[in-house]
């Protein structure tokens, strides 16, 4: 069953993530980029990660990418012009590319022995085992955090306020 | 694999290689600023599933964290950078990242 349900959810996010490339229109890519971090959650749920898989839903899926829709749709933004590639990147880059996807797997092969088989509800974590962690052994890594979004608030306040030139 | 209710764990770590792969390729080969940013976003989620395979290989709540503290950078990036986007269309009238190029002269 777990087998199945990831063979299932990983072919999803890989043939959303091959659609997110190879759309034309940003709109497209942004439903694409949905559906990859849709199938994400349920695979962190086969790892036992519940709350992880909670929060990718409801930020990743829901804040992050309702932000994107709203920008694509704010700017109006169309297909993007065809060309402007230049030659070394059409030439050069899928096959540097490959060969960047070939040496991961191998190497993660080469670790594979070592380690082993995820079953399902071998090692669950709630937001109980991760709010314990976080506040015990994060607690100054969380606070920086809050620093870092009231800074990205004010941030984009500025960058998008009317009055900029 | 005969046992249908086991993964090997390397799966998921190459699952995790092919994703952040194909982010690396939108971000070369896509023109559109905000095709661009998507892509970042693909490679943080790519990075987001092997801490939590390696968390569930470890049996340690620690990479849990570190995708919590990615999840959250990942947004207060977001944020300042569709407002950056914002900005630079409200002053150029583009999308194309070709035309943006002062820092290039």
């Amino acid at each position: 069953m777990d087998l199945i349900l990831f063979i299932l959810f990983a072919t999803i996010a890989v043939v959303c993530g091959i659609s997110l490339v190879v759309q034309k229109h940003p709109i497209g890519s942004a439903l694409s980029l949905i559906g990859v971090m849709g199938s994400l959650a349920v695979l962190y749920l086969l790892l036992g990660a519940e709350f992880i898989a909670a929060v990718q839903l409801i930020v990743y899926a829901g804040a992050i990418m309702v932000l994107f829709v709203f920008v694509i749709m704010l700017l109006n933004a169309g297909e993007e012009a065809p060309g402007g590639k230049s030659w070394p990147s059409r030439l050069l880059g899928v096959p540097l590319l490959t060969v960047f996807l070939g040496l991961l797997a191998y190497l993660m092969q080469l670790m594979a022995p070592s380690m082993g088989m995820v079953t399902f509800g071998s090692f669950n974590t709630g937001a109980k085992e991760l709010g314990r962690s976080l506040f015990n052994n994060y607690l100054l890594p969380f606070e920086v955090t809050s620093v870092l979004v009231l800074i990205a608030i004010l941030g984009a306040i500025v960058l998008a306020r009317k009055e900029i030139d | 694999m005969p046992q249908l209710n086991a993964v090997p764990m390397s799966w998921y770590l190459i699952l995790s290689a092919i994703l952040f792969t194909l982010g690396v390729a939108g971000f070369l080969f896509r023109r559109n600023i905000i095709t661009v940013f998507m892509s970042i976003e693909l490679m943080l989620n790519a990075v987001n599933l092997s801490f939590v395979a390696f968390s569930h290989q470890l049996r340690q709540v620690d990479g849990q964290i570190f995708t919590f503290f990615v999840m959250v950078v990942a947004a207060a990036e977001a944020a300042v950078g569709l407002a950056i986007i914002l900005t630079v269309f409200k002053n150029r009238q583009t999308l194309s990242i070709d035309e943006v190029s002062s820092l290039k002269n």
